[in-house]
């Protein structure tokens, strides 16, 4: 799984594979981090008291 | 003021009766989790399986259970991608069954594993030739997608939305959704794909053994393809046997009506491809290997090429022929009808690519091995049902699965 | 200290089983049980279940009684070698842990027990059956456990084993050479446990590429043939059998198919 271990070789079965998971890892965590830190921001924003009743 | 558990405007039964139907469900549940206790504590002994059956029953319910939840990619690819709003009136209960489903399969691989405390080897000395490695792999990601598609309507529980961050991380989350659904597609092309794999590249069992493209058998594709024209099928049976049991009407007749033809079309083209398979593979593949079709369907007390038919004929056939009918599909009953027997076909196929596999013998002098699963094989296996029901019942309760429930039924 | 020994050439450790001489007395299996360390159960009557890292089969010519013939075909790990001889046996490309590899300096396949978790995709994969699974914890007589073999290390339950053409001798072997400042190894010096307790020397074991070996020139015997051969698995397990019906019975064959001309097309078609 990672460069490390030993059974990893520097191969082109490792490097797409890995390489796929390790892309949609990143795009599943980024997206999470994203989406929190946004509603961090947006909770902040919101007047105090007033929250649970915003957009939809 | 307080603010009710359960979402507004909508009816649900009573505490009593919902505790009560939780308590029955929570026995047959129960039972299954003292099954999966003593498996976990005295090992595999306690199954039906040997030497020659080292996969039996739970991996056909890993593959079947990861078939039918394939509703939940192919639906969240047809409304975040392909953009079909009519799918938003569904696609919240394909997500919480896919939910159910995933779960459900990665709790049975954790069973069937004979060391589960090494269960993590599979992703740390990762073998990326080997079809199960791309299948955990995928599997878990996208049971991490799933559950990413599963909390914003979790926290639209009205207790829950009360609260400011949580109100807006489901907001947030919502917005990003198609980037998520979009990686959840990805994913499940290559688990699907690569639980057709395991048996397709077993080369040294000529009647799992498919040739392919590349490094991908044939049964990689079929097998996504499957997952693809089944999963709805599945989605829109659970729907309908929920409408029975609450009396109500859920979703709109269009999500119905949309789902089923997409269904039926790619029934249609995947029993094509798959008919042509089996025919390749009947005349080519198995022949060169010194094996003739009724081969691997004769002198056994099951498997005969009744089960062939059945699989590729009545349950594939037909409800793929009533599901692109217009007039047939705008039948409730035949509708329900095609997509019990196309969840069965897709069921008797993973049978058949794991437990025919391990059956057929492979020496002239061999007899066909025959299995039976233990009541704990059983009971785990029953397990995920009873934790299904108990999971849609909770939501059902308390969150706001279907966004158009309060529109069908004006007079509650 | 002793010299680096130079490169070694690369090895294709394999066997030839002569059928005509296996009586089916069943001491393979014996000297494999204590040689390996391979557990039994105080019932080991279900042999679905019961480990054995050889077995002997029986099979017979289907015909009655003063017809009948019967032959014995003793079963280990073929250690194949794989689609396009290149290490891609059916077990070992299938494990997602690499708990089971191929040795290329040897052509011997390995199983890790400390690396294996059971999920026995590996047995799936292996059309001969060799593999198996650890059902139970060993258990062993109480005094019997002072007579396990040192250098093979017991299983837990829950992973899997099979034949491992007795490696840890090849070790022994080995780690000799070097200390004598040796490359190659000698016929007699790594031999396998069952091949030394056939009392008809009906097992044959040492290095198929060695000329000197004696497996070399038998596997190559006009009555040589491997189980399963049209898979495609290339086992290093060779049989010799000067019967016609023990041929057949093992691989399969269309009706109308001859063994010796699917032989010969399988030969023809390698060579182009
Ligand atoms: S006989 Fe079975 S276990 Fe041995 S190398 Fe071949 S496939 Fe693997
Ligand atoms: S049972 Fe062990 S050796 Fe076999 S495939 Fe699984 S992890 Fe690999």
């Amino acid at each position: 799984m990672f460069p490390f271990s030993f059974e990893w070789v520097w191969d082109i079965s490792h490097l797409v594979f890995m390489g796929g998971l390790w892309y949609a890892l990143s795009i599943i965590g980024a997206g999470m981090t994203y989406c929190v830190i946004k509603s961090l921001i947006d909770t902040a924003a919101d007047e105090p008291g007033e929250g649970g009743h915003g957009h939809h | 003021m307080t603010t009710p558990a359960i979402p507004e405007g909508v009816k649900r039964c009573s505490t009593r009766q919902f505790t009560l139907w939780l308590a029955v469900v929570g026995a047959v549940l129960l039972w299954g989790v003292y099954a999966m206790f003593l498996i976990w504590y005295k090992g595999l002994n306690q199954t039906g399986m040997n030497d020659a059956y080292g996969f039996a029953l739970w991996i056909w319910a890993d593959l079947a259970v990861i078939a039918l939840g394939g509703g939940a990619f192919f639906s969240g690819f047809l409304t975040y991608i392909i953009g079909k709003k009519e799918l938003k009136s569904i696609i919240n209960y394909a997500v919480i069954i896919g939910f159910i489903c995933y779960s459900s399969a990665l709790l049975i691989l954790a069973l069937d594993i004979g060391q589960p405390l090494r269960g993590w080897f599979i992703f740390w000395h990762a073998n990326v030739h080997s079809m199960l490695t791309e299948v955990a792999f995928c599997l878990s990601c996208y049971f991490a997608v799933l559950t990413i598609e599963f909390i914003p309507l979790v926290l639209e529980n009205p207790k829950l939305d009360r609260i400011p961050f949580l109100h807006h991380l489901s907001h947030n989350m919502h917005e990003v959704m198609a980037v998520f659904a979009a990686t959840g597609v990805f994913l499940s092309f290559f688990h699907q794909g690569s639980l057709g794999g395991v048996a397709g590249v077993l080369y040294g069992r000529p009647f799992a053994f498919r040739e392919g493209l590349l490094i991908w058998p044939w049964t990689f594709f079929l097998f996504t393809w499957s997952a693809a024209a089944v999963g709805p099928c599945f989605t829109m049976l659970v729907t309908w046997l929920t409408e029975k049991i609450t009396q109500k009407k859920l979703v709109r007749p269009e999500a119905f009506e949309l789902l089923a033809k997409i269904s039926g079309w790619m029934l249609l083209t995947y029993m094509i491809a798959k008919i042509a398979d089996t025919w390749y593979w009947a005349a080519v593949t198995a022949p060169a290997r010194g094996f003739s079709l009724m081969e691997f369907y004769s002198n056994n007390p099951i498997y005969g090429i009744w089960i062939l038919i059945a699989e590729l004929v009545i349950c594939g056939i037909v409800p793929a022929l009533i599901l692109i009918t217009p007039k047939w599909r705008e039948n409730k009953n035949l509708l329900v009808t095609a997509a019990i027997l196309a969840v069965l076909g897709v069921c008797i196929n993973r049978w058949v690519m794991v437990l025919q596999v391990m059956a057929a013998p492979l020496l002239p002098f061999q007899d066909w091995y025959m299995y039976m699963p233990t009541w704990q094989e059983v009971a785990t296996t029953i397990l995920p049902v009873a934790y299904g029901a108990i999971l849609i019942s909770l939501a059902y309760r308390y969150l706001p699965v279907f966004p158009h429930e309060k529109e069908l039924n004006p007079g509650q | 200290m002793a010299q680096q020994p130079q490169h070694t050439k690369t090895k294709r450790y394999g066997m030839v089983i002569d059928l005509d001489k296996c009586t089916g007395c069943g001491a393979c299996m014996v000297a494999c049980y204590a040689e390996n360390n391979v557990p039994f159960r105080q019932d080991d009557s279900d042999k679905m279940r019961s480990l054995n890292w050889i077995r002997v089969m029986k099979v017979d010519n289907g015909k009655a009684f003063p017809d009948t013939e019967v032959c014995y075909i003793p079963m280990p790990c073929m250690q194949c070698d794989g689609q396009h001889m290149q290490g891609h046996s059916p077990c070992v490309s299938v494990c997602p842990a690499v708990a089971t590899d191929y040795d290329y300096p040897t052509g011997i396949v390995s199983q890790i027990y400390t690396r294996c978790f059971g999920c026995r995709y590996c047995m799936a994969a292996c059309p001969y059956h060799a593999r198996k699974f650890n059902w139970w914890d060993p258990k062993w007589p109480a005094d019997m456990e002072k007579y396990l073999n040192p250098d093979v290390s017991a299983r837990m339950r829950g992973v899997v084993e099979k034949c491992s053409f007795c490696y840890h001798r090849y070790q022994k072997a080995r780690d000799k050479a070097y200390v004598e400042g040796r490359d190659e190894l000698h016929e007699d010096e790594y031999q396998t446990a069952c091949t030394q307790a056939c009392p008809t020397n009906a097992i044959t074991f040492g290095d198929l590429y060695n000329p000197e070996h004696a497996v070399h020139s038998l596997s190559r015997s006009k009555n040589a043939f491997r189980l399963l051969e049209r898979l495609n698995t290339n086992p290093k397990v060779y049989y010799l059998s000067s019967k016609s019906w023990v041929r057949r019975v093992a691989d399969n064959y269309l009706e109308g198919e001859n063994p010796e001309q699917v032989a010969k097309a399988r030969k023809a078609a390698a060579t182009h």
